[in-house]
């Protein structure tokens, strides 16, 4: 099976590398960009029958950094 | 007193900070990420700078899982002694040890350059050999430095006396200015500035020098 996380800086927590992008698609003539926030998509392939518990764990444990970042956790 | 320095694959201050150590008078040995157990006669572990794991994932973060890094955290939990530096610091946030993360610096820019720190707190083992307000130089090179805390931990900090060193000028865009924090028990110190790189005349600074003096001065004599 495979699962997709994404992992995404909190709500209120600046974010430099999303703000450079967003002044880079302004400088290519993109208006109205108001705002970019950058992430990471993490696929995973599991053994079948792995239980969503244990990737909410790997997420908590390693994938994200909680204090400042949320994830979502896709079975795809 | 004796000093441990781990050595994870990227690190690339461990020798630096075992020099600085040594330099203050403690025995220094150096260990290996994979062993399993510190040496259980540490009086302190020094965690140093570099890209631990090539910054995979994020700074810091696969060294946190590290097997050395569970004894580290054991050590801590019984009131050893630690410090974390650059990536040590960063290996100390994700490890929990340290509140907070690292982030991307503001200005998205490697910085590598000395720069003014105001002493914050003098009551623990790292900054007694400083006076309160004291504006020392130290070296800082990073990419991820950028000290992210919520609004109620900073009040925390300042609260409990737990904010090491602030920026004079804040380069990187860490919350408060804040460029080193030390644990609730005061033994734990982690921050992004290198006083291990200004202990010597020929680095251009030696006001890193008081840090390792009084740290193994007061652990000695604890």
């Amino acid at each position: 099976m495979k699962v997709r996380v994404d992992v995404m800086l909190k709500t209120g927590v600046l974010d430099p590398q999303g703000e450079a992008v967003r002044h880079a698609l302004g400088n290519l003539g993109f208006s109205g960009v108001e705002g970019v926030r950058q992430g990471k998509v993490i696929e995973l392939d599991l053994a079948d029958g792995t239980k969503e518990a244990d990737v909410k764990k790997m997420c908590e444990k390693l994938l994200a950094n909680t204090v400042i970042e949320n994830y979502v956790i896709e079975v795809l | 007193m004796k000093a441990g320095v781990i050595v994870f694959p990227g690190s690339n201050c461990d020798r630096d900070l075992a020099v600085a150590f040594e330099r203050a008078g403690a025995q220094v040995s150096m260990i290996w990420h994979k062993e399993t157990e510190l040496p259980d006669d540490l009086d302190i572990v020094g965690i140093p700078g570099g890209f631990s794991f090539g910054d995979y994932l994020r700074c810091g973060a696969i060294a946190a899982q590290s097997p050395i890094t569970r004894s580290l955290i054991r050590h801590t939990e019984r009131g050893g002694y630690a410090m974390g530096i650059c990536n040590g610091f960063q290996v100390l946030t994700e490890t929990g040890i340290l509140p907070g993360a690292l982030m991307r610096n503001a200005n998205l820019k490697f910085i590598c350059k000395p720069i003014e720190l105001k002493v914050e707190n003098t009551d623990c083992a790292f900054l007694s050999g400083y006076s309160q307000g004291q504006e020392i130089t130290v070296p800082i090179a990073h990419h991820d430095g950028n000290y992210n805390v919520t609004d109620e931990k900073l009040a925390q900090l300042r609260d409990e006396g737990r904010i090491a060193f602030t920026y004079c000028d804040n380069p990187n865009g860490s919350t408060g200015d804040i460029a080193g924090v030390i644990s609730k028990n005061r033994r734990v110190l982690g921050m992004m500035p290198h006083p291990e790189r200004c202990v010597d005349d020929r680095h251009g600074g030696t006001d890193g020098v008081a840090m390792f003096r009084s740290l193994v001065d007061s652990v000695v004599a604890a």
